[in-house]
């Protein structure tokens, strides 16, 4: 008998599948597939005040990858939490709701409207690479890492998971330095920074100019870091970037996950996280394995 | 409404003009819940590709759709690399397509004219809508003295599906950038050549015509729904790439609105075109 069960920081997800931050929209996806299958549904970044992102073209189809400069569109914490959080109640599946900012104030702001709601956990998006201010600034210097986790978990009465970026020197660093500072968990990777020049038009593809690459083409570096991350902390890690398959979950299973987010792949395929899901099962039948702490533990 | 992502066979794929194709697929799924001016999503089968492409519907028969597209790039190669036996996957209907309730709510119809206007590729949704408009306008009792529809079709240098549109419209007007054939010059100046007093226009386009025909419907008062196009991710609401800024008809506030999963269609006078 297969057992899915995954303990995040002390919310116990039914299975290691959830969404990734900016690829699930309740009502679009939930229209594909059952969202009930779910282990988490990690929403859409979400801001103190509405934000109307960045002009388009805000995607750009790459070589097993795509660029997106979004930048963060989203309606605002009191939207959020008036109009789309009801929605989510009625699903059985734990909500993550991720949140960003542009000043660790901002960030607060939005993490104390969350602690009177039902959501189950929070992600703090510090790796965004499509805002000027906030995001990624926050993500890139330890220092600054563990300021706003500091501050974040000082006043989050919901558990918290900093989202890391990839583009950083040595992200070992970063992860000890949120855990140090009292983060719940981790979820890792964000997009890599990107760009795509239109060589006829002769000029970027994106209006943003650059973008963050996600995809199966950014897998190896995601793998790469959850396995660095993993024997750098001891906090649970969600692990994201590029996971098209079931066995690509396993491969972030193994490499020391706890979790895995689906993002780009529901984009190549609505129904990815379910069938996502279906596969896991169906590789640890054939390779007998029961759960998940014997995948993690497997290449040890 | 459930959405799916199937396999279906294709009946026919071949060239109707240089770079366009005509695809007739069997896919009921789609027919079934077929409304004008709705997309589908192809999903291709070279995985170096991710993300779908999103072609307009261009008409259905009983359980057959037809997708007019034209070929860009390695994604439309692939498309137009089919023959027919071959699967290819959809996605079921995505978008809202035309109203029509605020058509015939607008012209009252009495002697009035409802104008399709078609730039390029624009073309392919308005076969489809110009047929139910026809129907709709059979099942309301009206007949020619009451409403006529027209199109105006711009292209490049070869007009497409120009019998196709004739069959369900009163009159077809078309031009060509290039002179080739017909009107020489875009379908704005066409429109304008014409000097038809229409009262309501429905529009597909590349943005600029779309844009000045949004200034003269707005300078003239006369309705018009528009069909946007927007580099799409996912096509279905998730991932929030294809927005356009609209203001709100109520409280002039601006949202930016998804176009695959809010429109592709819209009003005119809702989209903020200077943006």
């Amino acid at each position: 008998m297969i057992n899915l069960n995954v303990n995040i920081a002390g919310v116990l997800l039914k299975n290691p599948i959830t969404t990734a931050s900016g690829t699930f929209s309740a009502k679009d996806s939930g229209a594909f597939y059952d969202i009930n299958e779910l282990g988490a549904a990690i929403t859409k970044g979400v801001s103190n005040v509405p934000w109307d992102g960045n002009p388009t073209p805000r995607i750009a189809e790459t070589y097993g990858g795509m660029l997106n400069a979004i930048g963060l569109q989203n309606p605002g914490v009191d939207n959020f939490i008036n109009n789309e959080l009801p929605f989510l109640k009625q699903f059985d599946t734990k909500i993550i709701v991720n949140v960003v900012g542009k000043t660790i104030n901002e960030y607060c702001e939005v993490v104390e409207k969350l602690n009177d709601t039902f959501i189950d956990m929070i992600e703090v998006n510090i790796s965004c690479p499509n805002i000027k201010e906030g995001g990624i600034s926050f993500g890139a210097n330890s220092a600054m890492a563990s300021e706003i986790t500091k501050e974040i978990r000082r006043i989050s009465r919901k558990p918290i998971i900093m989202k890391l970026t990839p583009n950083v020197t040595d992200i070992t660093e970063i992860a000890k330095a949120v855990e140090a500072a009292g983060a719940d968990g981790i979820s890792l990777i964000n997009t890599l920074l990107g760009m795509k020049i239109d060589v006829h038009q002769k000029k970027p593809v994106l209006w943003n100019v650059m973008g963050g690459l996600s995809g199966p083409a950014i897998k190896p570096v995601a793998v790469r870091m959850v396995y660095q991350v993993r024997r750098a902390v001891s906090i649970p890690i969600i692990g994201l970037g590029g996971v098209m398959t079931g066995e690509d979950a396993v491969e972030f299973l193994m490499a020391g996950a706890d979790a895995v987010s689906i993002g780009t792949a529901a984009l190549v395929d609505p129904t990815a996280p379910v069938r996502i899901k279906k596969e896991l099962i169906e590789f640890m039948n054939q390779n007998g394995y029961e759960n998940l702490q014997q995948i993690r533990e497997a290449m040890l | 409404m459930k959405k799916e992502v199937f396999k279906a066979e294709i009946a026919e794929n071949k060239p109707i003009a240089d770079k366009i194709y005509q695809m007739v697929i069997k896919a009921p799924q789609i027919t079934d819940n077929y409304w004008p001016g709705q997309f589908i999503n192809v999903y291709l089968d070279d995985k170096s590709m991710l993300l779908p492409r999103p072609v307009s519907i261009s008409s259905v028969s009983e359980d057959t759709v037809t997708l007019i597209y034209k070929v860009v790039g390695k994604g439309t190669e692939e498309m137009a690399s089919k023959g027919p036996g071959e699967l290819v996957r959809l996605s079921t209907n995505l978008g809202n397509g035309f109203r029509l309730e605020d058509v015939f709510n607008e012209i009252k119809g009495t002697s009035s004219v409802v104008a399709l206007v078609g730039g390029g590729m624009g073309i392919a949704p308005l076969v489809g809508l110009a047929r139910l408009l026809a129907k709709e306008k059979k099942v309301r009792g009206l007949n020619d003295e009451d409403l006529k529809i027209v199109a105006f079709v711009g292209f490049q240098d070869e007009p497409v599906l120009l019998e196709t549109l004739e069959d369900s419209c009163n009159r077809v007007y078309f031009s060509t950038e290039s002179g080739a054939k017909g009107f020489k010059g875009n379908v704005i100046q066409l429109i304008k050549k014409t000097g038809i007093k229409v009262d309501y226009y429905i529009a597909c386009g590349p943005k600029p015509m779309l844009k000045t025909l949004a200034q003269i419907c707005k300078n003239t008062s006369i309705p018009l729904q528009v069909s946007l196009e927007e580099r799409m991710g996912c096509g279905y609401g998730a991932c929030v790439g294809c927005v356009s800024k609209t203001k709100e008809k109520e409280t002039s506030k601006f949202k930016m609105k998804k176009v695959c999963a809010d429109g592709p269609v819209f009003f005119g006078s809702e989209v903020v075109w200077d943006d």
